[in-house]
């Protein structure tokens, strides 16, 4: 287990490594900041001046040396528009972008498996019909059209929830959070659904694949035969084994959720990162991008690392110490 | 006489598929009482496996038991309501599978399985069914039961994880325990071990024990009766000796000729002629008329069970009556 761990870390090493290369030199090829940073009537002088402060005027291999010794030491750059730390900008918008992502998720989980798992139990009726077609439209709908028509139908029509912005926030281990209250938690209500429908659609069919696959195995007969109740039979028994896959989906989507919250966060004016992020690119705020870059792939290592981890609880013939 | 464990009147249990009914089990009769072993043999697709599932109450959709009746003492279990057939279920009748490395859930311990199972059927608190549990592991065999419990089955041999079920089946001392190829899946030694272990809990007991096999040689040293399907029907019954040794249809005939023995040692193995016909589409009359050699025009009439000799029953126009005597 140790050996293990350790394994995986040192992995996780290189891949954060090889991701930060990848990403400033990315980064450097889109587009130079200069042109749009420095006002053109800006003097030949004052344009030196502001490339040397900028860092722009070394080699690109020297700025990368430069950003890894400035990132060993937990900077990891300034902000050209702002002036502040890149890392502070993103802390910033953080705490938002996680309360969406992490109720999307949770939504998708609350909801999915139970209508999978009735999809799956009774799948010639004309209800887990219905469920299989919607989760269809659930996953190839686009999700900022959803968020419009979510706007439009229960924002503007009815009237019932607020569209855009968090609403009235709480404090909680000194970070703002819209989910502690009312407010917070209607306007939280439509994002967060926008951003789950994709999740709760595979989640759902998921558990489904696994309840039709599961049922006709020997196992659950031979819990039936033990005289269990259908409701052991299905949550013991049936539930844990298609667990794997489904913690597997829900694992990993909730670092895409993360990552791409930015479509919904922009149709509801959600104060996230991925608004920022938005942002940044559109002015070349190159320090916030890349730095919110390699947040991304620690998060997915991170999750990855988790979800393997919870393998073991969940399949004890999984044993991390016999691979790699 | 008193009551028998287990009376199946003429059950009839049909799938009714797309493609037509099939009629995995036809018109079943036979009884067992208490201690006895009835062999239920079989080639594969003759409807044993669904009778067993019959009487337990476990065959799924799209089958469902059309007609007959199975009687546990005195109770028809066909008709008994889903509740009332669950608190039998691995309490009174219990079954254990074929294939031992599928029959125990793989992400549970071996002690929820087992606990559960005593807690379905018994108000005991959670060490007490524990402590049934460990006792059940040791009298099947498995060595220091109480750090067995703690292991998943994947920890386990074939013939341990059917030693498990085994136990399992046995927690509340059945009235009747079906065994649906037990040992089929293991090898010859373990087969040996599972049999006897089987047998002689049986015995102490009281159990009836139905055994459902294709394989001759095991039910030889076992059963007390044997009944032979063929197509979903019984084709014959009695002693187990007798109709081992004076088999009177030709189908039991055939089937007993193909086992490989010592004394026609270097003569070319007989075998039945044919294949299983489709379940789907069954001759009428006869269903083994296509593979007899004694067939006849008779045989397109069905066949009703006859008793050409004593203590013997079996649906044939043309018994092997002549030979046998």
């Amino acid at each position: 287990m140790t050996t293990w761990l350790i394994r995986r870390l040192i992995q996780a090493l290189f891949v954060v490594l090889a991701m930060s290369v990848i990403v400033f030199i990315g980064v450097h090829v889109i587009g130079n900041p200069v042109d749009i940073l420095i006002s053109p009537e800006a003097d030949q002088a004052e344009r030196a001046r502001i490339i040397a402060a900028l860092g722009l005027d070394q080699p690109l291999w020297k700025q990368y040396l430069l950003f890894v010794n400035d990132a060993l030491h937990g900077n990891l750059g300034r902000s050209f528009v702002f002036n502040e730390p890149a890392l502070l900008l993103i802390a910033q918008r953080m705490p938002a972008t996680m309360e969406l992502a992490v109720t999307a998720v949770l939504m998708s989980i609350l909801f999915g498996i139970p209508l999978g798992l009735y999809a799956g139990l009774y799948p010639e009726g004309a209800v887990a019909r219905t469920i299989m077609a919607g989760s269809i439209l659930g996953f190839s709908l686009p999700t900022f059209w959803v968020g419009l028509m979510l706007i439009m139908v229960f924002a503007v029509q009815l009237g019932w929830l607020p569209s855009t912005g968090r609403g009235t926030t709480a404090e909680l281990f000194g970070i703002q959070w819209s989910f502690l209250t009312l407010d917070g938690l209607r306007h939280l209500v439509l994002p967060a659904l926008n951003l789950s429908l994709f999740n709760i659609s595979l989640v759902l069919r998921l558990t489904r694949a696994g309840v039709r696959e599961t049922l006709p195995m020997d196992f659950v007969k031979f819990a039936r035969a033990k005289g269990l109740t259908p409701a052991r039979v299905i949550f013991v028994h049936v539930l844990k084994n298609i667990m794997i896959p489904v913690v597997t989906v829900v694992g990993l989507e909730l670092g895409s959720t993360i990552a791409f919250a930015v479509v919904t966060e922009s149709v509801f004016a959600w104060p996230g990162m991925g608004k920022l992020i938005i942002d940044s690119i559109n002015v070349l705020d190159r320090p916030v991008i890349v730095a919110y870059l390699m947040m991304i792939v620690l998060l997915f290592v991170t999750i990855n690392l988790v979800v393997d981890l919870l393998y073991t609880v969940l399949d004890p013939r999984v044993r991390l110490e016999a691979k790699g | 006489m008193t009551t028998p464990t287990l009376e199946v009147r003429n059950l009839r249990t049909h799938f009714f598929t797309r493609a037509g009914v099939v009629k995995a089990v036809d018109d079943v009769s036979f009884t067992i009482a208490s201690g006895r072993v009835l062999g239920l043999v079989g080639e594969s697709g003759s409807g044993k496996t669904v009778t067993g599932f019959s009487i337990i109450g476990l065959v799924d959709p799209p089958g469902r038991i059309a007609g007959g009746a199975i009687l546990y003492q005195g109770q028809d279990l066909a008709k008994l309501p889903e509740r009332e057939m669950r608190a039998l279920r691995g309490n009174r009748i219990a079954m254990i599978f074929q294939d031992p490395m599928m029959t125990l859930n793989p992400v549970l311990r071996i002690d929820t399985q087992m606990i559960e199972a005593v807690q379905a059927h018994a108000k005991v608190s959670h060490a007490e069914a524990r402590t049934r549990a460990r006792d059940a592991l040791g009298m099947v065999g498995i060595p220091s039961p109480d750090e067995r419990l703690q292991a998943y089955p994947h920890q386990f041999s074939g013939g341990m994880r059917q030693r498990v079920a085994i136990a399992i089946a046995l927690l509340h001392h059945p009235d009747l325990l079906i065994a649906d190829e037990p040992t089929t899946a293991l090898d010859v030694t373990i087969q040996a071990q599972i049999l006897a272990e089987v047998q002689k809990l049986a015995v102490n007991y009281g159990t009836a024990l139905i055994w459902i096999t294709h394989d001759l040689s095991v039910i030889a040293g076992l059963a007390d009766e044997i009944a032979v399907m063929y197509a979903g029907r019984i084709v014959e019954t009695g002693a187990a000796d007798a109709v081992l040794d004076r088999p009177v249809h030709p189908y039991t005939h055939g089937l007993i000729g193909s086992v490989p023995s010592r004394n026609r040692r270097g003569e070319k193995l007989r075998q039945i002629p044919g294949t299983t016909p489709s379940l789907l589409r069954l001759p009428p009359g006869c269903a083994f008329r296509t593979r007899c050699p004694r067939a006849d025009a008779a045989c397109e009439q069905e066949p009703l069970p006859s008793q050409p000799v004593p203590e013997r029953t079996v649906r044939c126009f043309h018994p092997l009556v002549a030979v046998a005597a």
